[in-house]
């Protein structure tokens, strides 16, 4: 059988498929469909240190293959997550990281502080592309100044795996992705979602409260690989491919794009149970191209 | 938590009650799940849909020895324009049961279910409900016009029909809050549902409010994947922003801002 692990620093993930934040809330939303224990992680839905109601409905609109969302990370705090929601999900046999938001440098540091003890939180995905936040989110991720400085300060105070998720809004995403791996990244994750809007032509109003919002979905799958083969060409550090994944066939793109680790999102809102097809896609693909390692993958992309 | 199912879901008959509006039933062959009155499932408009996401419908009818499913269906765009246009055979995949469900106080004694449009879509499973536990029902059943005055004559089995019309074709002429029967013998009920458009809701907590009836609303935001992951469907509530997939689609009304 085919060896699916695949690794980011000393984690080791069972299998390359795991869940994107927000599209997964914090996995207990998934198990009347499907077992946790079966992915290679669970991306828990953005935190952030204290409550939020997030912005106003409407906040999703459907596009050709795809959608635009603007919730603005609803949730309820970081101490609810430690309090409540952790101690049910604790027992899931696979990474369980958490997605940290902050609206200052000082939000993501506290944020990230009370994560750094807790035995069962490996890792953390640091969120600076965030589109759908007045203060902060995307903010960080757009200039390299700024990126570096808010992964630098969580680096000082979290010793465990940081993960980086960067923005597609950006003119130069491998500026951005070597200004966190100097400041101490252990991976980057991309891409989070590209900014857009929807108007309703009779109303002549927009479709969502905010007016704009970030497209995800099979539409932004070409962009998300680009961006994933440009960055892994030019960071030492893991890539962990997001955006568009339906299938195993898109997963295994991701990978010869220079992923190691990919992350599926807003198809599971389609089909919850997708990401175990996913992952059985793969084990089929490895075993019909003789394959036995899908590490081995990762960069895989023949350009000659 | 309860258990969800993506299930295959063969069309088996679509009948057309009006323009635009269908009833339509399909067939599990690996068996139904229990669904609850108030429950909603997530059905893909065809295959391949022709939308990107699925579309939420109330679930009409249910018989899980039959293993049959029914849905109201009305046409608003290309997803349901594909989904009612399916041939009897074709599979399709749903979601459900999803969503929470009436509650049903068992003292109560004369229950008033007012619908507007579409909005009898979940009233089905509940008048059953009700009348097996002895409740008395009332229907207050509105629409556009006589033609889209629809499925009165299967509630007509469960409790009392009273019907309005915009037009005046078809009962009183009016908005179905409106409806004299409101006025002259609101006091009578004990326990109020509603669903239908917004604006028509609203009325309806209003009167419930100040008659001081205990009053559930089924709301129909519009949603991605209808199971509590993705936040878009939320309703603003005394307790904050809540999934109206997950933590609805039926809500008291006491708990709503409205601000929506
Ligand atoms: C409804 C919704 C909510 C999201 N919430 C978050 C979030 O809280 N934090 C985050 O980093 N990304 C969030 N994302 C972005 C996804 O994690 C992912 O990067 C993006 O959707 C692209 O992947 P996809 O096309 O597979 O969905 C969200 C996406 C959607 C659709």
């Amino acid at each position: 059988m085919a060896d699916l692990s695949v690794q980011i620093k000393n984690l080791v993930f069972r299998n390359p498929v795991t869940l994107a934040s927000g599209t997964c809330g914090f996995g207990e939303e998934m198990t009347p469909f499907i077992n946790p224990d079966l992915l290679g992680g669970l991306f828990v839905k953005g935190l952030t240190i204290r409550n939020r109601e997030g912005n106003p409905y409407p906040r999703m609109a459907e596009t050709a293959s795809g959608m635009l969302n603007a919730i603005g990370l609803q949730n309820k705090g970081v101490d609810y997550f430690i309090q409540d929601i952790l101690p049910r999900i604790r027992h899931y046999q696979t990474h369980i990281i958490p997605n940290i938001n902050g609206s200052t440098v000082k939000e993501y540091i506290q944020v990230a502080e009370k994560l750094a003890d807790l035995d069962r939180i490996p890792a953390i995905e640091l969120n600076i592309s965030c589109p759908n936040v007045k203060a902060g989110g995307m903010e960080f991720g757009i200039t390299c100044p700024s990126a570096f400085a808010v992964t630098e300060a969580i680096r000082k105070v979290y010793p465990k795996v940081l993960i980086v998720k960067l923005s597609p809004n950006v003119t130069h995403i491998t500026e951005i992705a070597k200004a966190v791996e100097d400041a101490g990244a252990d991976a980057v994750s991309l891409i989070n979602t590209l900014l857009g809007m929807a108007i309703n032509a009779d109303t002549r109003k927009p479709v969502l409260s905010t007016v704009t919002g970030g497209l995800s979905g099979p539409a932004i799958k070409p962009v998300a690989l680009r961006m994933v083969w440009q960055v892994y060409r030019s960071v030492g550090i893991p890539v962990i491919g997001i955006g568009g994944i339906m299938n195993a066939l898109d997963a295994i793109e991701f990978m010869l794009a220079g992923a190691s680790v990919v992350q599926v999102g807003t198809a599971s809102f389609i089909d919850p149970t997708v990401s175990l097809k996913v992952i059985q896609g793969i084990e089929d693909y490895l075993n019909i191209h003789h394959i036995s390692r899908l590490r081995d993958l990762t960069g895989g992309l023949i350009t000659d | 938590m309860a258990n969800k199912v993506v299930a295959q879901l063969i069309v088996q008959e679509i009948t057309p009650l009006a323009a635009d509006h269908f009833l339509m039933r399909f067939h599990s062959d690996t068996g139904l799940l229990p669904v609850d009155a108030g429950n909603f499932a997530q059905l893909a408009t065809g295959d391949p849909p022709a939308v990107f996401l699925r579309r939420p419908f109330s679930i009409f009818d249910a018989d899980t020895a039959l293993s049959m499913i029914t849905f109201y269906i009305k046409v608003v765009g290309k997803g349901t324009a594909q989904l009612t246009g399916q041939k009897p055979g074709t599979r399709l995949t749903g979601l459900y049961p999803l969503g929470n469900s009436f509650t049903i106080p068992t003292n109560a004694r004369n229950a008033l279910i007012i619908a507007g449009g579409s909005g009898v879509a979940p009233f089905l499973l509940l008048s059953r409900k009700l009348k097996k536990q002895g409740t008395h029902v009332t229907f207050l059943i509105g629409a556009k016009n006589r033609e889209e005055l629809v499925l009165t004559d299967v509630f007509q089995e469960y409790g009392d029909v009273e019907t309005s019309t915009e037009d005046g074709s078809e009962g009183f002429k009016g908005l179905v809050t409106e409806h004299p029967i409101l006025s002259r013998k609101g006091q009578l009920f004990d326990q109020v549902y509603s669903c239908g458009p917004v604006p028509m809701m609203k009325a309806v907590s209003r009167w419930a409010l100040k008659n001081d009836i205990p009053c559930e609303l089924s709301l129909e935001n519009t949603m991605a994947c209808g199971y509590g992951v993705c936040l878009s469907c939320v309703t603003g509530t005394t307790e904050g922003n809540r999934c109206v997939c997950t933590e609805g689609p039926v809500f008291n009304h006491k708990l709503l801002t409205w601000q929506t």
